[in-house]
């Protein structure tokens, strides 16, 4: 393998954890470990963590701090959200609007929702991934009682214009929850100001521990509990406290939000970079998403007359960690939903790369990708049969 | 993931490109399902001499075409005809089960570029003992 160094570009997967928040998590494991709800002393120091991590959190949204309800990650978020509204207004109506590129975590509790009895649109998206508001507000019907659209992409990393979708969901008196897993700390979020109902977020996309995340749920939502038991999280989510990746949570989402402009400055310039060397250096490759309206760190790519994954071997081997929207990574035979729903053409969907970039990164990770990439590229192309037949000139000295 | 053999064969492809003037050509699958291959058999005497590929696809796909061609080398085209899935399969020990079918692409092309040969020479095709119906070309749905 000989493998020297590792280049993580997949922050859009996870993140590693920062040091201020391992060491701000670690007393939580060890000497603060009391259950929040016993009642003797130690137990306090547990409760007022969770109470800190609750005013962090509500901080970085722009929201009260009753308001943040911890969950076990985003999918747990999204599946409250729209399992929760969905069953506590089903009197009003039984009609909710999503997108066809959100996160499976949103589309498969839809497709859910629809085998018991609710109806679900989903949105058409253009070329560039983004949702068009006069889409969506034609879609609005009496029945409508929710409306989720994803803040950022997960795969192209297309930034959807939340804030309008939220004031047309609120003209028509319909709740709205955004799945902002990928955008917390890469854009500034405000509830209020953005007209949202309820917003979905994960620790471990902003340098936090995996296995914990929130669900911003404004006051006044009508919405079931999806996990009942004990009385915690203001007896809206039972099950004893993840107290370590809450107080993780917070010190991270803290961070995370301290700067957003100056930490998406360093980032964006890293991957605007690699765009511009990547499409100049390969031929026939073309950018996914949208050219501005896109998370800092993402970078998706097609390259034609290839497969992903072997692409993602090969980057494999040089240490490189990247990701494929080809069904051959994923066990199924559909490439990515998301770049089908913005026409790209099937074959051209399996030879696409996602790099995302983040404070993992370096400038010399780039230079290192910008040199690898375009030979692992050709090296498949060489051996592809496609190559050849589109008249392209292809050696066979793999 | 990938057994080292399968992981070898990726890295280290053989019998990587086209013959000129082949004898026999087959190729299979389909680019909207994320995978061709296209198999070249130079034949004399009734015997495989020179088998090549080249492949549009996965790890386990380009894995498999390398081994299949290995696997044909040499042989009489009976006995390469009789080279199963699960012969390649066994030979790159293993394959995970969602990409069997990157093996049977490899058996199917094998016995495509057979057939071309047969059929050029004017010889009646030989019929696929247990058809797969894995013909990807009129299979756009790529259910495997």
């Amino acid at each position: 393998m000989g493998v020297q160094r590792t280049i993580y570009m997949d922050h859009s997967a996870t993140t590693f954890v920062k040091p201020e928040v391992l060491e701000a998590m670690i007393p939580y494991f060890t000497e603060h470990f009391g259950n929040p709800s016993s009642l003797y002393g130690i137990a306090q120091y547990s409760r007022k963590a969770i109470d800190s991590a609750r005013v962090q959190t509500a901080k970085a949204l722009g929201a009260d701090p009753e308001e943040i309800y911890f969950t076990s990650g985003g999918s747990e978020s999204d599946n409250w959200a729209i399992k929760g509204v969905a069953l506590a207004n089903r009197k009003r109506g039984n009609h909710i609007i999503t997108t066809r590129i959100e996160h499976h975590a949103v589309l498969h509790t839809c497709q859910f929702l629809e085998k018991e009895g609710f109806e679900i649109t989903y949105l058409p998206v253009d070329q560039y991934g983004l949702v068009n508001p006069v889409d969506l507000e034609k879609a609005i019907t009496d029945t409508t009682i929710l409306i989720s659209v994803m803040y950022a992409n997960n795969e192209i990393g297309t930034i959807e214009p939340v804030a309008e979708l939220g004031a047309i969901a609120r003209k028509h008196k319909v709740y709205f929850h955004t799945d902002a897993v990928q955008a917390v700390g890469n854009i500034p979020i405000d509830v209020k100001t953005q007209n949202t109902d309820l917003l979905s977020l994960s620790a471990h996309k902003f340098y936090g521990p995996k296995g914990v995340g929130a669900l911003y749920i404004r006051k006044g939502v009508r919405i079931e509990n999806l996990i009942h038991g004990g009385s915690q999280e203001h007896k809206r989510r039972a099950g004893t406290e993840n107290i370590a990746g809450i107080v993780g949570l917070g010190k991270a989402i803290e961070l995370a939000t301290t700067d957003i402009p100056g930490h998406n400055a360093t980032i964006k310039a890293m991957r605007d970079r690699l765009i511009k060397g990547v499409l100049e250096k390969i031929p026939n490759s073309r950018l996914n998403g949208h050219p501005e309206k896109r998370l800092p760190g993402n970078f998706n790519v097609s390259f034609e007359f290839i497969e992903g994954e072997s692409m993602l071997l090969w980057l494999d081997d040089e240490g490189i960690c990247a990701s494929t929207g080809s069904a051959c990574t994923s066990g199924s035979l559909e490439p990515s939903h998301v770049l089908l729903a913005t026409g790209l053409p099937v074959e051209i969907s399996h030879g696409s790369l996602r790099l995302t970039l983040g404070d993992a990164n370096t400038e010399g990770d780039v230079d290192f990708v910008l040199e690898v990439l375009p030979k692992v590229v050709q090296k498949l192309r060489d051996m592809s049969p496609l190559y050849r037949k589109s008249g392209k000139e292809g050696g066979c000295n793999v | 993931m990938y057994s080292d053999t399968v992981m070898d064969h990726f890295r280290n492809p053989r019998n990587v490109g086209e013959i000129e003037n082949p004898d026999g050509v087959g190729e299979v699958g389909n680019p909207v399902c994320g995978d061709i291959m296209k198999i070249f058999l130079k034949i004399e005497n009734n015997v495989v001499v020179d088998a090549k590929f080249k492949t549009f696809g996965c790890g386990a796909a380009i894995a498999s075409s390398s081994m299949a061609t290995e696997l044909v080398r040499g042989k009489t085209l009976e006995d390469a005809w009789e080279l199963s899935n699960k012969a390649v399969a066994e030979a790159l020990d293993g394959l995970p089960p969602i990409k069997v079918h990157c093996s049977v692409l490899a058996e199917e092309g094998i016995h495509k570029a057979i057939n071309d040969y047969r059929m050029k020479k004017g010889l009646e095709p030989w019929v696929e003992k247990n058809p797969h119906s894995h013909d990807h070309a009129e299979d756009l749905t790529c259910d495997h």
